[in-house]
């Protein structure tokens, strides 16, 4: 463990990224500015005034929040990481404990898709220094699914249930949904239908025209990447992160050697703007236990899916 | 490459849906034979086949230790149901199979509804049901105050002798409800068999499960929903 966190470590302060640590414990009242969707923090406790606080659940809001108070004049893009424990209420299970120590950077005031491609290049140097060979990075955005219920003039009301049925990853039900909604057939097709479409770049090909400026700016993103880290990317057009403050792009790592993701990030153009200074960001975290048990599993060729799936 | 497509490993649940489920990858151009003939053996490697219970179904596949699998509706729910602060188990819910059809349903003796007699005069109704997590929800939604007892094996026991007033429980035909002198009150959900597929496969080999699925779009089995 120590060694992979060393190896993050010398990446991204090679990378300009200076270490931050910020206190476990946070005002509820602070944490709550931010949608935090499924990623609530889970543990509470009260201080002496009878105040709540609680354990972090990440690491991206309590640093939004002190570049907002600490830095508050500082010329960006400010360029941090963290090493850091976050608390979730989740079952037991392999690579999912209540306690999991985070790797991750935040990159603030730097606006798509530079920020982006910086991010991702950053992410894949650390894996690759990890020593992990058969990682994909998988690149959707947040807002394509919204603009595209938007254009197809999807009822208010239908919204949030198709938003849920997508980020429950139940096609079933977001059919079940689109053909209660009473769409016509080719708006449902399309709902149905753009969400699943993921893998190399000929996805990104005829997109339907609301979802062109999402793709747009996937395809912007690939091409200011680096070969190597631009062939570790699947484009992925129904990804869905279980938090809440995504406005743009969105990643996940995948390895063939588990069954979960690793790690994941995304743009958070909005959240600055809660804390009192608007910029853009961007930013990712790693399960470090994650990383191991993939790490772990790739040298012994037995992983999840590994003994299967050659990937690349 | 195997019939299923690029190595994938799909788990298949023994039970009521066993036949529809062998049926299905018979469809799809496996070799079942030693699958209908073997029924101790859990591992059919040449065909890319695990068997197991079908509550374990969402398990394997959760965790990655197979890409796809095949499920009730039923099973996921109340898996859902059980863990609803995590919203349910993380797996994509590709496609509905259409066979394994059942209805979850509230049913109790004949007669004069008992539960209705027990939530009047007590205010409370005893509920035998296989699945805690829904019987739960159902009650609740519907804003009913039940005491719920877990049981394991025949449901239908529990009204006759007197431990519940009503049970939650799947059905397929009615007989076996019918034999037993209990009548179906309320219909809570129709479920049937579901395809479901690990998060990180559904990435990696997306072309495969991509092409898996648009196979299944052509049989017939497939399309009674």
């Amino acid at each position: 463990m120590r060694a992979i966190t060393d190896t993050l470590r010398a990446v991204f302060e090679r990378h300009g990224y200076g270490e931050v640590y910020t206190p476990a414990l946070e005002y509820e009242s602070v944490l709550a500015r931010a949608d935090m969707a499924e990623a609530q923090p889970a543990y509470r406790v009260f201080d002496e005034s009878g105040a709540v606080l609680v354990l972090r659940s990440d690491m991206t809001v309590p640093i939004a929040r002190v570049v907002a108070t600490r830095y508050g004049a500082s010329e960006p893009p400010l360029r941090f990481c963290y090493f850091a424990h976050c608390y979730r209420g989740v079952r037991p299970q392999r690579g999912q404990p209540r306690e999991l120590l985070q790797a991750g950077i935040e990159l603030i005031g730097s606006p798509a898709p530079q920020g982006t491609a910086e991010a991702l290049t950053v992410l894949c140097h650390a894996l690759d220094a990890s020593g992990l060979k058969d990682y994909r990075i998988g690149l959707g955005d947040a807002s394509l699914f919204p603009a595209l219920m938007a254009s197809l003039q999807v009822p208010e009301s239908t919204r949030p249930g198709l938003l849920q049925a997508l980020a429950r990853r139940d096609f079933v039900g977001l059919e079940h949904t689109l053909e209660e909604a009473g769409l016509s057939d080719e708006a449902a097709e399309l709902l149905l239908d753009v969400p699943q479409r993921r893998g190399e770049a000929e996805v990104l090909t005829d997109a339907p025209a609301p979802a062109v400026e999402a793709v747009t700016g996937m395809r912007q993103v690939h091409e200011l990447l680096e070969p190597g880290v631009a062939a570790r990317v699947i484009f992925d057009l129904g990804l869905v992160r279980n938090i809440g403050y995504y406005t743009g792009a969105v990643f996940e790592v995948y390895d063939p050697a588990l069954g979960n993701p690793i790690g994941g990030g995304g743009r958070y153009d909005d959240l600055l703007g809660h804390f009192g200074r608007q910029l853009p960001a961007v930013g990712f975290a790693l399960g470090v236990d994650r990383l191991h048990v993939a790490l772990a599993g790739e040298e012994r060729g037995t992983g999840a899916l590994l003994a299967r799936e050659p990937v690349q | 490459m195997s019939p299923l497509g690029d190595g994938l490993t799909i788990a298949v649940p023994r039970g009521a849906l066993f036949g529809g489920t062998v049926d299905l990858l018979a469809g799809l151009g496996l070799d079942t034979d030693e699958l209908r003939s073997n029924d101790r053996k859990l591992l059919f490697e040449d065909i890319g086949v695990i068997t197991m219970r079908p509550s374990d179904v969402p398990t394997y596949v959760e965790a990655g230790a197979a890409d796809l699998g095949v499920t009730g509706k039923d099973v996921l729910l109340e898996q859902e149901a059980q863990r609803r602060s995590e919203g349910g188990r993380e797996v994509y819910e590709l496609r509905d199979l259409g066979y394994g059809r059942c209805t979850m349903v509230l049913a109790s003796e004949a007669g004069p509804d008992p539960a209705l007699e027990a939530l009047r005069r007590l205010g409370v109704m005893r509920v035998a049901t296989k699945y805690p997590g829904i019987a739960a929800r159902y009650l609740e939604e519907t804003g009913r105050q039940a005491e719920i007892v877990e049981v394991k094996g025949s449901v239908e026991l529990a009204p006759l002798t007197g431990m519940v007033e009503a049970i939650i429980d799947l059905t397929a035909t009615g007989t076996t409800l019918r034999e037993n002198n209990l009548i179906v009150r309320e219909e809570i959900v129709v479920c049937t068999a579901r395809l479901i597929a690990n998060p990180v496969a559904h990435k990696l080999t997306a072309t495969a499960i991509d092409e898996l699925l648009e196979r299944l779009r052509g049989l017939p089995a497939a399309n009674v929903a």
